[in-house]
């Protein structure tokens, strides 16, 4: 069994996603051992690119300060590796398609395998495009993880037949970040995906509080939490260590 | 062909949420394209209201100045609002009324863009809302205020370079935000299928207006056509109908700003590397971890990171050739044109017009170079002459 599927079997899945680089490596790989710590099933280790089109202010911020920085994808896999025995959780990479291309699509899976990270989630790279990627994740056996929308409809069976590791399920319109209140039938959505694959389903986009964590768990095996945390981040810069270890912890008690 | 590639280049990558919305404007501009009633009343826009067909003009004096080639000039700046954006405008937010939608966005650099979607936002009675890089709406002051007389919401993009590159970005994260009754009315031949294709289709009339006004004028085709390029839609507009005359030349200009060696240039075909940005395969402007470059140039019209995907296969095929085009070399021929032949291109166009001036006076006399003069140079008179070091504010 890989370590995706592993991790949705800790109760309910709690997804959270760190700009790698932000404020700064030291302070990320602390981050990585202490989310892991705290209870984190899966980490999303977001690779800051410079024109992340599918985020919302909060990480559109962080990622050209982490990029400001002078953080790589070099340097982040390498910081990965580097701690990968320390971290029980799982690990995915959010980046865009840009700079797994550039870098090389197979050299990338290659690292990723390398340094222990199991899954990739790039949100501009659709079902119809999905053979930028597929072929060089399944060399080395890292998952593509597969999102729908609150528009995507008739496409929702056609991209859950498919889908690998866990389905990511964008829970609002628009761009990441936090929201007061979340209006999709998600549950709706995660009906249709099950219908079709028996693959896990988290719910992400706008969630930040534990009673939204625990609304939206009753209808998905996980929740995804990114704006949320990088904003802590933000606030408390190197000392955002105990802050977001606190939250991720409130956040795990919260839909266990 | 595969859907929506150009070669290697082009696709869709957008997110998933916008993915039913380009499929559904895919499936409505199929429809519509061979709608008899569809094609009636553009057609009855292009020439009531922008002022189809635009004049090809042969510039004599011009010509017998550089001692060369003769060279026309197609006239897509006399067209209504005074560039070829209005091509595209017309058709894009004609299919926006007949998909039901009640609300347009748009990107815009120099402001060209927005100003020709405001416009026909205006007239047709869609909602408009437009972004533009803070650095463009100081640089284009007027432009903004001109959209705003329109009736459009103009937003000033912070984020980024605060120019073309973000006002792209941010229009498509408005998009992704409300996507049911709003259409991105995009404003070049980018982005993801079916854009390129359908820009260019629209853009397309340049060409084919061309090709019947030389027939007529010359009884031939030119021996060279020049457009300049940022995201590349007046130069597909004016190349695409020749594409299979392989007697003509296609010649694109992109802004080479200091310097093609300079790091504030805009030069993606001289300097970028094949990525996956804007939805499309394309070449790029790029580090080599796939951080997209700030790009400079004089232009704000020209200041973008990339190049649509067609004019990335057109150059891997040896089809078109693509030049750089320094500042300097676009201000002076800026300052050609207005004294030579009484015409003020577009600081873009002028792209065009220095790669003329080059490469007229080494053809025969019996050549002929079409130059597409895309827009008016009203908007950069002020830039200009703060180039030139005098003092002048709008």
């Amino acid at each position: 069994m890989n370590d995706i599927k592993k991790a949705f079997e800790n109760g309910k899945a709690f997804i959270p996603f760190v700009t790698a680089g932000y404020p700064d490596l030291e302070t990320t790989e602390k981050l990585l051992i202490g989310m892991s710590e705290s209870g984190a099933d899966i980490i999303e280790i977001g690779i800051p690119f410079s024109d992340p089109i599918a985020e919302g202010v909060v990480i559109q911020e962080a990622d050209l300060q982490a990029l400001k920085g002078g953080v790589t994808t070099d340097k982040i896999f390498d910081m990965v590796k580097s701690i990968r025995p320390q971290i029980k959780s799982a690990l995915a990479v959010m980046t865009y398609m840009n700079p797994i291309f550039v870098y090389g699509t197979e050299r990338f899976m290659q690292k990723c395998s390398e340094c222990g990270i199991s899954a990739v989630i790039v949100p501009d790279v659709p079902f119809e495009e999905k053979e930028e990627l597929q072929p060089y994740c399944d060399k080395f056996g890292i998952d593509v993880i597969s999102l729908i929308a609150p528009t995507s409809h008739d496409r929702i069976k056609t991209i859950a037949k498919e889908a690998q590791g866990f389905v990511y399920c964008v829970s609002s319109l628009g761009v990441t970040g936090v929201r007061k209140e979340i209006t999709t039938n998600v549950g709706e959505m995660v009906d249709l995906v099950k219908s079709v694959n028996d693959v896990p389903c988290a719910i992400g986009f706008g969630i930040s509080t534990p009673e939204q964590a625990k609304k939206m768990a009753e209808y998905a095996d996980g929740v995804i939490v990114g704006s949320a945390i990088v904003k802590i981040v933000g606030k408390y810069g190197r000392d955002s260590l105990e802050p977001v270890c606190e939250y991720v912890k409130s956040m795990k008690d919260a839909i266990r | 062909m595969e859907k929506g590639k150009f070669g290697i280049h082009g696709g869709q990558f957008v997110p998933e949420t916008l993915m039913n919305a380009v499929n559904e404007l895919e499936e409505a501009y199929n429809h519509y394209k061979n709608d008899p009633e569809f094609i009636a009343e553009l057609d009855t826009l292009m020439r009531e209201y922008a002022g189809r067909p635009s004049l090809l003009y042969y510039a004599e004096k011009m010509t017998k100045d550089l001692g060369g080639a003769k060279i026309y000039l197609k006239r897509e700046d006399l067209n209504h609002t005074g560039a070829h954006k209005v091509n595209n405008c017309l058709g894009q937010c004609l299919l926006a009324k007949k998909m039901g939608k009640k609300r347009v966005i748009a990107e815009t650099g120099a402001g060209q863009h927005g100003v020709a979607t405001a416009t026909v936002a205006a007239l047709l009675g869609l909602e408009c809302e437009i972004f533009m890089g803070k650095e463009d709406t100081i640089r284009q002051a007027l432009n903004v205020y001109r959209m705003k007389l329109l009736g459009a919401k103009v937003n000033a993009v912070e984020t980024g370079t605060m120019t073309l590159k973000d006002a792209v970005n941010e229009a498509m994260r408005e998009w992704t935000n409300r996507v049911d009754d709003t259409l991105y009315v995009l404003g070049s031949v980018m982005g993801p299928h079916p854009f390129p294709t359908i820009v260019r289709d629209f853009q397309s009339v340049i060409s084919k207006e061309i090709k019947s006004q030389i027939m007529e004028k010359e009884g031939r085709l030119p021996d060279a056509v020049i457009a300049c390029v940022g995201g590349g839609s007046n130069a597909i507009g004016a190349f695409y109908e020749f594409i299979g005359d392989e007697g003509v030349k296609l010649i694109g200009c992109e802004a080479a700003g200091l310097g093609v060696d300079n790091p504030k240039n805009a030069a993606t075909m001289a300097n970028g590397t094949l990525g996956i940005f804007h939805g499309m395969k394309s070449y790029f402007c790029q580090n080599e971890y796939g951080q997209i470059a700030p790009v400079y140039s004089i232009s704000a019209g020209l200041d973008y990171p990339g190049v649509g995907p067609e004019h990335a296969n057109l150059k891997d095929i040896g089809r078109a050739e693509y030049v750089p085009i320094t500042d300097e070399e676009a201000v002076q021929a800026f300052e050609y044109l207005s004294k030579t032949e009484g015409i003020i291109p577009a600081i873009e166009s002028s792209h065009a017009v220095a790669q003329c001036i080059k490469l007229a006076p080494t053809m025969d006399k019996d050549k002929i170079i079409v130059v597409n003069l895309s827009g008016r140079g009203d908007k950069d008179v002020a830039a200009i002459a703060r180039y030139r070091g005098e003092d002048i504010y709008e």
